[in-house]
């Protein structure tokens, strides 16, 4: 079973680094969702698809390429977020979060039939932009240098929302209210419009990442569909509403599924799944999280 | 199990007469059923019937809403299958087959589960039977893809000869009675009322003594269970298991189904199952590609406008008791 | 639904017997059982229904038959239940005679056996897998377009008996399916004289094959073989080429589709190999039906439209020359005849329900060889009907007397 190189080793922590970028954003935004809305947001991967679709949509209708993407399509979906949120979201205050969960797996299931309909399964080709084709030789494996740009950066934008969140104004008073909405609503904190930004901020994450994942993956309406789940049990082990603990989980769980691919590949599938069953047998608020 | 001794209060023991008159009213629509529509059909309605109300028991009476389902329904049609295709169990042998293994993973996830509360448990739950459907997929005897193909339905207790499509609809419809009967009786017990105080006020219920993990450990064993056996008939049914049958879509199907219905009453997922087989069946060829879609649109309206569910909203509309409120837990 | 009461006639008239229908039938109806909206629509879904409205078309103007033809389809949303259902009920209600396309195995081996139960007949286009003409055969069901074994044999086979195809690594989805895929190349590779130097078994269904590829860079191999499907399959491609190991490396497509070339792309699909059972742009007959349904439809076709179309017209021709929707006499007739048309040259249906026919091996040419939209692949060699498929003396077909 360990007859591999240091090479082959080296090789699949970086994979595994670069996978663990695309959870850590995506738990992230998961994490500041829970945080402030109580809501499990079932449709994260379905925004993704969406992030990525945008990408694709720009390049082929409009000729608009990688770089403004980046940036606009978290901005068009984060919109879609907040639409989402002041129409339908908004409408749970004060019900069981249970609805959340319901409401917007439900909401995945409407848009990806959607996009499915409009652009069948086989799904569209993204280029890699032409700055980051090609490669570097680390000796122990070709780094494509878009993968190094990915992990930068998911991991530069994960620690500048921590830095939002943790060491900025607006970030304490979405604490202050992800702590306590009443008390923050009375000491003139507008809750509604924080709630309504905050998800739009963790779907435009979302979107984020469908941009990033576009030149690696096929970009088709099912792509979000299955590593929800995944992130779903990346956020348990991380603890829900823990922004650093998303963070780090992401990047973490991403490498050990890397080194599991190397030493027993059967097993890959659903390590991550076993990791959550012992660390809630072990911690059931999750590593980084508060007791419940 | 022992929670369904009759030891019942007065309160309880009282016959409800609305709750006799739907098991009445059920008796006639299996037993007459055949006559107007599509028996394999109906089959397929009282098989996810029945998994539905085993859903609400535990999301209903026991508050905890379950996203892992499809792990007991499609993991016991396997079983099922396996020990009556290639062991050449008879029928009855091979639905308990299913049953207790369903019960037995019902335990161990339950276990795990039940260490969480309200959207934890359901992240949990998901995450758990993902991993049971990576198990369908990759062992041997599933057939993978292919499923698992040509289950026999042989004779039931060696003399009822099953492959006659109306004896196994009524043997089908039997399951489906007997384990709505049972969930009846289970929710009306000493063990359903606590049930319902935990998932009302949990901490007031471990105040007075109560033993929590234990009760809503057996209520998902229990949940488990029947599903197990809703699986192991429809594997029967149509003699086949296939993965469909344990991917977390199926989770969100039950989860609609008894939403739909109502969750909390005894006979709304009974509803709710029948409106969603129904459109699965008759979309199938008018609206083609859009089923998906219909369906999320289902669950958004059903959340936003009738969280009641169809029995619960036309409970409260003819004034009667009040149905049970949307699932505790949560906060 | 009262309406159903209907029900109750038929139902009575099936207990008659099944052999009520055996005078000339006054209609033949077709269902076409298939996936309107999940994973496999792009590879059969619309274009299927399309095809086979296109064949009773043209059967009719053709051959003026003193029958009519009715055309119904639904989608089995990739649910064996929701299939074996749907044609249960074709097949006593609604008096369907052909349940046909059925793409994806577990709903097509669901569908055959209730046409097994019901006396009646399903042609498979959709499904790859040779359990329908295996363990799971019947004399009711005809698998007409491909199976894994024709893709894997074909392209395996090719491939390794050229000198730059020797040294082969695996990429397998890790299931049945998959291993299957592997097995019938590996198998294929070495008879060859050539080597598999190791394998990857990825979770399926998997998005990040980036360290299963590096493992098979690593291993030096020429050719890596994909033994999966469908995104799995694409994206694998994909990553491959982004990592650089295409082109050094070549790979392999063991089941690969012109949908997943066009939803790729040449520039990463470049010189792979892949072996399908039609291409529109083989001969004049092959380009000027697709052309028709390219009209009808703004995309080539797939060889399982393709062979969705051949199937149900050799199927119409069957039942006009049997006089008889009877199921066993239709399907004496299929077996007796010899197919020629656009999609395959002297097609014999064998005992197993196998259409025999020739397969052909493509490589996918490089972007600046591809002149006009859809113009993917040049034919590397043509594989006779007799070596494209599973010999029938190693079939495990209960039907074939050994």
């Amino acid at each position: 079973m360990f007859n591999f190189s240091t090479q082959a080793l080296f090789g699949q922590l970086l994979v595994g680094l670069i996978n663990g970028s695309f959870y850590a954003i995506l738990s992230l935004g998961l994490a500041i969702i829970f945080g402030l809305l109580n809501i499990v947001n079932f449709s994260h991967g379905a925004l993704y698809m969406m992030g990525a679709f945008m990408a694709y949509f720009g390049l082929t209708f409009l000729g608009i390429g990688y770089w403004p993407a980046l940036i606009l399509s978290p901005l068009i979906v984060g919109v879609f977020g907040v639409v989402i949120e002041v129409l339908l979201l908004r409408r749970l205050k004060g019900l069981d979060h249970l609805y959340g969960l319901l409401l917007t797996f439900g909401l995945a299931l409407i848009i990806e039939g959607l996009f499915r309909n409009a652009y069948g399964v086989s799904g569209q080709s993204y280029p890699v932009p032409d700055l980051l084709q090609g490669g570097l030789n680390l000796g122990f494996m070709f780094l494509p240098y878009y993968r190094g740009w990915v992990i930068v950066a998911a991991l530069t934008v994960c620690f500048a929302v921590w830095f939002i969140i943790e060491r900025t104004k607006l970030g304490a008073y979405l604490r202050a209210g992800t702590e306590n909405a009443a008390i923050a609503q009375a000491l003139g904190i507008n809750v509604p419009m924080l709630t309504t930004l905050t998800y739009g901020l963790g779907v435009a994450l979302a979107a984020f990442a469908g941009v990033l994942a576009a030149p690696i993956f096929q970009v088709n309406p099912v792509m979000g569909s299955d590593i929800v789940i995944v992130v779903f049990a990346v956020v348990v082990i991380g603890g829900m509403g823990s922004i650093m603990g998303s963070i780090i989980s992401g990047v973490s769980l991403g490498i050990i599924e890397g080194f599991t691919r190397l030493i027993y590949p059967e097993a890959s599938a659903v390590v991550i799944f076993v990791i959550m069953a012992i660390v809630l047998l072990v911690r059931p608020a999750g590593l980084f999280g508060k007791a419940a | 199990m022992a929670m369904t001794t009759m030891t019942a209060p007065d309160a309880v023991r009282r016959v409800d007469y609305r709750a006799f008159l739907g098991f009445a009213a059920l008796l006639v629509a299996g037993g007459l059923g055949p006559l107007f529509l599509y028996p394999t059909f109906l089959m397929k309605v009282w098989c996810f019937a029945l998994f539905a109300c085993a859903f609400n028991l535990l999301l209903g009476y026991g508050g905890l809403l379950s996203f892992g389902h499809a792990a007991f329904f499609g993991g016991a049609a396997y079983i099922c299958g396996h020990v009556v295709k290639e062991w050449g169990w008879p029928p009855e042998l091979g639905l308990l087959a299913g049953m207790a293994s369903a019960a037995l993973l019902g335990f161990v996830i339950g276990a795990l589960a039940i260490r969480r509360a309200g959207i934890y448990f359901a992240m949990i739950t998901l995450a758990l039977a993902q991993m049971v459907y990576f198990l369908c997929l990759q062992l041997n005897f599933t057939g993978g893809e292919n499923g698992l193909q040509g289950v026999p339905r042989g004779r039931l207790f060696g003399i009822i000869n099953l492959s006659d499509n109306l004896t196994m609809y009524y043997v089908v419809f039997a399951i489906f009675f007997l384990g709505l009967l049972a969930i009846y009786r289970t929710v009306h017990s000493p063990f359903g009322q606590i049930l319902k105080a935990i998932r009302e006020n949990e901490p007031r219920a471990i105040s007075l003594g109560f033993d929590v993990g234990y009760y809503k450990l057996s209520a998902f064993v229990m949940s488990a269970a029947l599903s197990g056996l809703a699986g192991s008939a429809k594997a029967l049914t149509f003699q086949l298991a296939s993965l469909a049958d344990a991917h977390w879509h199926m989770s969100g199907e039950v989860v609609l189904m008894t939403l739909l219905g109502g969750v909390g009453t005894i006979f709304g997922p009974v509803i709710g199952a029948g409106v969603i087989v129904t459109l699965q069946n008759e979309l199938a060829d008018k609206v083609g590609p859009w089923v998906s879609v219909i369906i999320g649109s289902f669950f958004v309206i059903c959340v936003l406008l009738f969280r009641r569910g169809i029995v619960g909203e036309l409970g409260a509309w003819l004034g009667g008791k009040k149905p049970n409120g949307p699932p505790g837990g949560g906060h | 639904m009262l309406s159903k009461t209907v029900l109750l006639a038929t139902v009575a008239g099936l207990a008659l017997g099944g052999s009520a229908f055996a005078q000339a039938p006054q209609t033949v109806r077709i269902g076409v059982l298939t996936d309107l909206s999940g994973l496999y629509s792009d590879l059969s879904g619309q274009g299927s229904v399309s095809a086979t409205k296109m064949a009773v078309d043209d059967f009719i103007a053709k051959e003026k038959p003193s029958f009519k033809v009715e055309v119904v389809s639904a989608d089995h949303q990739n649910k064996a239940d929701i299939a074996a259902n749907k044609a249960r009920e074709w097949f006593e209600k609604d008096g369907v005679d052909l349940v046909t396309d059925l793409v994806t195995s577990s709903t097509a081996l669901a569908a055959s056996k209730i046409a097994k139960e019901k006396n009646k007949i399903a042609i498979v286009n959709g499904a790859a897998t040779t359990a329908l003409t295996n363990k799971e055969c019947n004399d009711v069901t005809i698998h007409y377009t491909y199976d894994t074994y024709s893709l894997a044999n074909g392209t395996a086979g090719a491939v390794s008996s050229q000198p730059n195809g020797k040294t082969w690594y695996f990429l397998t989805a890790d299931y049945a399916f998959g291993h299957a895929l592997e097995a019938d190349s590996a198998a294929v590779v070495v008879a060859n004289g050539g080597k598999v130097l190791g394998t990857s078994r990825h979770p399926f269904p998997g998005s990040d094959f980036s360290a299963f590829l590096l493992k098979a860079q690593a291993s030096g191999a020429q050719i890596i073989g994909l033994a999966n499907a469908g995104t799995d399959t694409t994206n694998s491609i994909k990553q491959a080429a982004e990592f650089g190991i295409t082109p050094k490396q070549s790979l392999a497509g063991l089941l690969v589709f012109i949908t997943d070339i066009n939803a790729l792309g040449l520039k990463a699909t470049q010189g792979m190999y892949l072996t399908e059972a039609f291409y529109w742009d083989l001969n004049d007959e092959t380009r000027a039906w697709s052309k028709r349904f390219f009209d009808l439809n703004k995309k080539m076709p797939t060889m399982v439209q393709a062979g969705q179309y051949s199937s149900t017209y050799q199927y119409l021709l069957a039942v006009k020359k049997a006089g008889t929707n009877d199921t066993a006499k239709v399907m004496a007739a299929m077996k007796a005849a010899t197919i020629n048309d656009f999609f395959a040259k002297n097609g014999k249906i064998r005992d197993d329900g196998r259409m025999v026919h020739d397969m052909y091996l493509f490589q996918v040419k490089k972007p600046e060889e591809s002149k006009a939209p859809w113009d993917y692949y040049k034919l590397v060699s043509t594989i006779p009907a007799e070596k494209a498929f599973q010999p029938l003396d190693k079939s495990t077909c209960p039907l074939i007397k050994k």
